[in-house]
């Protein structure tokens, strides 16, 4: 009798073990438990352009995360990007004059949507919309407007020598255009 | 007129090995439902099953610990190589966690589990059979299936899942010693990207469901193996063999259907 309780005292050990790797696997390695407080109130953002931002992509301000991207749609009247953001509960402040911009997290790295707060006395509530917003950054459409504006800058001195003062504003002007939304 | 004849014997072995294929799959099946069947029985004696559970679970533990331990170091490492070339080190823990939980968790444990409790239970049922012990125990009016045969693969069923657990987790954790310890990944990066990509549903809860199945193929074709075995010594060492082969083929081919199905849309 006492072997076939260390036989049972042995497998209920390994059935523990085997359980708190799992539990381990829930929540130290998935996002279980960001999971659990998706709860909170949605507000929608519509982009010209959202780039490869993502469903789950984080929204974040000054830097730290208060929410998540839960659903993407077209408006297919204005064919602008609606972007539903869930934002967690406790951040119930956020001023309704904010600006919600699409950041690329590293060269290559995911999107996310970055908000800066506003000065606005009034907050966003649950269904509210952000009207100010700026698109993702396409790395396809900066290089062709790099290009373009290389081209200008190359053809102008040769076609008409005495605008030559006028090309570099223009040139400086759309590479201020494509490096501002970095900041 | 003389090339008709050895292409008639050729078909007929053809047809031979096909029947001989299918036949043993219905045994296979029949099988499988005598086990099933011998579920009720087992509930009302639950210390069956424990026993099985020590020699089928417990005892693969170590193995499989200690080889998920080694498979989380070598894959912080190879893939360290390769983040590195990308400067995208700092998703070494995604890399590790996402591999181990999706892909290698079950099937290393699956061909392990073959190895150490498949082989064992094989050659022990194959043994009974060529000592006659299943024989006996109908001749008691026991049912060898229900008393034998349903124990260990419940006993399989049960501890797959709990061993592939156990080897990501353990993975996971040796791919943070060498990640952050050796290699110099940053510490809450390795934990905080995993978090963000690895999801509950998707990646854990389908490594767990691979995990079932592959332990029920496993346990199943072990058993059956050991059943069908020719009553001899040389019968029991090639079922022995067959069974691992067999489980080996069972669970890569399976891997392959189910990451498609999981994964594949």
């Amino acid at each position: 009798m006492v072997r076939m309780r260390t036989v049972e005292l042995t497998v209920g050990a390994f059935m523990a073990a085997g359980l708190v790797a799992l539990f381990f696997l829930a929540m130290q390695v998935s996002n279980l438990n960001m999971l659990s407080n998706a709860e909170g109130y949605q507000i929608t953002a519509r982009f010209d352009n959202i780039g490869g931002l993502k469903v789950k992509a984080p929204v974040t301000m000054a830097g730290v995360r208060i929410g998540r991207v839960t659903h993407i749609g077209l408006d297919s009247e204005s064919y602008e990007a609606v972007v539903t953001l869930t934002i967690d509960p406790q951040y119930n402040k956020i001023p309704s004059d904010t600006f919600a911009k699409i950041f690329t997290a590293g060269l290559l790295g995911e999107q996310y949507i970055g908000l800066d707060p506003g000065g606005s006395q009034t907050y966003l509530k649950q269904g509210d919309r952000i009207a100010l917003t700026q698109s993702a950054l396409v790395l396809e459409d900066i290089i062709g407007q790099f290009l373009f504006s290389k081209a200008q800058e190359a053809s102008k001195p040769s076609a008409a020598p005495g605008a030559g003062a006028a090309s570099p504003p223009g040139g400086s002007g759309i590479s201020k255009g494509g490096a501002d939304p970095a900041f | 007129m003389n090339g008709v004849a050895p292409m008639l014997g050729w078909l007929e072995q053809l047809g031979r090995i096909g029947l001989r294929v299918i036949e043993r799959l219905g045994r296979a099946h029949l099988l499988l439902v005598g086990i099933a069947g011998g579920l009720g029985s087992l509930i009302v004696r639950p210390g069956l099953l424990v026993r099985q559970l020590l020699s089928v679970g417990v005892l693969s533990a170590l193995i499989v610990t200690v080889s998920g331990l080694f498979v989380g170091m070598v894959l912080a490492l190879q893939g360290y190589y390769v983040l590195s070339k990308f400067g995208a080190s700092e998703s070494l823990g995604v890399m590790v966690a996402a591999s181990l939980v999706r892909e290698l968790g079950p099937v290393v444990t699956a061909l392990l589990f073959a190895g150490r409790a498949g082989s064992a239970l094989t050659a022990e049922i194959g043994l009974m059979k060529a000592t006659e012990q299943l024989s006996g125990l109908e001749m008691m009016a026991v049912n060898p299936v229900n008393r034998v045969l349903t124990p260990r693969f419940f006993a399989g069923l049960i501890s797959m899942p709990l061993l592939a657990s156990m080897f990501s987790a353990v993975g996971v954790l040796g791919g943070y010693f060498v990640g952050v310890g050796l290699l110099g990944v940053d510490d809450g990066a390795y934990w905080s990207q995993m978090r963000a990509t690895i999801d509950l549903h998707e990646d854990i809860y389908n490594g767990v469901i691979k995990s079932l199945v592959f332990g029920a193929v496993c346990t199943w074709i072990a058993l059956y193996q050991g059943y069908d075995a020719t009553p001899t010594s040389e019968g029991v060492s090639r079922a022995t063999t067959r069974a691992v082969v067999h489980s080996a083929l069972a669970v890569l081919g399976l891997d392959f259907v189910l990451t498609a199905l999981m994964f594949g849309g």
